[in-house]
């Protein structure tokens, strides 16, 4: 139990910490210019050339690592509701660390998908 | 404002592709790897699934769509907000449920159901959010 919580911890705030970083760098990369191949190329080039995307990434992995061995200790029923909690933690973070305005509608939104999510994995 | 709006239209057509590209994507590697079977956990086991995933056509194909996956999701995140992204990607469940009814004629739970209603109504509400809250400025400061 206490390494299934400790697990998903890990999980949880691996992949809202890797999506952060990544939303970061992507609008330290700026959108691109138009959305054509070429321009959409040159902004992937760009965003490659990004140390806050490769921060993310590493996170990212180690969150899908945590996934697989999670999923291998208990059933998919759930831990994917257990996961949803990242709605909500990647909300604090999107509020916190990237200053993004969270209006009550938006809070609102994101609490009915956790639970949502969570129903619907849960069967 | 005409800006605002075509913003809400690229926005939401990212946005799409992200949900489509990654469902699409997982449902090949599944299909994949049931063809391929179950992975005996030993070193020759483990070679030899190897070999037959980066052989496999159906492997490559949820592969190209997990990259444009990817690829949608990084340029929908360097406009809008990851907390209107976020959520807005779980529509994909709601839309898995509806394809595994019409297609594949299983049968849903009301709990199910209802998940999916409650998800349609958060994705809905979030989606009439402004998808940029952070402004230019912030952005080149953090550039």
């Amino acid at each position: 139990m206490i390494r299934d919580v400790l697990l998903l911890a890990v999980l949880v705030l691996c992949s809202t910490s890797g999506e952060i970083a990544i939303t970061h760098g992507m609008k330290a990369t700026g959108e691109p210019a138009r959305l054509r191949p070429m321009a959409v190329l040159q902004f992937l080039g760009r965003a490659l050339g990004n140390g806050w995307f490769w921060a993310g990434v590493p996170l990212m992995a180690l969150a899908f690592y945590s996934l697989l061995v999670l999923l291998s200790w208990e059933p998919i029923s759930f831990v994917i509701p257990a996961s949803a909690l990242s709605y909500v933690v990647g909300t604090l973070g999107a509020k916190y660390i990237l200053g993004e305005e969270i209006s009550v509608a938006r809070w609102a939104g994101v609490v009915l998908v956790c639970a949502g999510v969570a129903l619907v994995a849960a069967g | 404002m005409a800006s605002e709006h075509r913003l809400r239209i690229k926005t939401l057509i990212m946005v799409l592709a992200m949900v489509v590209c990654a469902n699409v994507g997982d449902l090949m590697l599944k299909r994949g790897m049931t063809q391929i079977g179950a992975v005996p956990l030993s070193l020759n086991g483990l070679q030899h699934a190897f070999l037959l995933t980066v052989t496999n056509g159906t492997i490559w194909i949820g592969i190209f769509f997990l990259t444009g996956f990817m690829l949608s999701y990084m340029t929908v995140l360097s406009w809008a907000d990851y907390s209107y992204v976020m959520p807005a990607g779980a529509f994909g469940y709601a839309l898995l449920t509806f394809l595994a009814v019409v297609f594949l004629h299983e049968s849903v739970s009301p709990r199910r159901w209802i998940g999916v209603v409650l998800i349609c109504v958060g994705v809905l509400l979030v989606g009439q959010t402004k998808p940029r809250t952070t402004t230019e400025v912030a952005r080149e400061a953090t550039a």
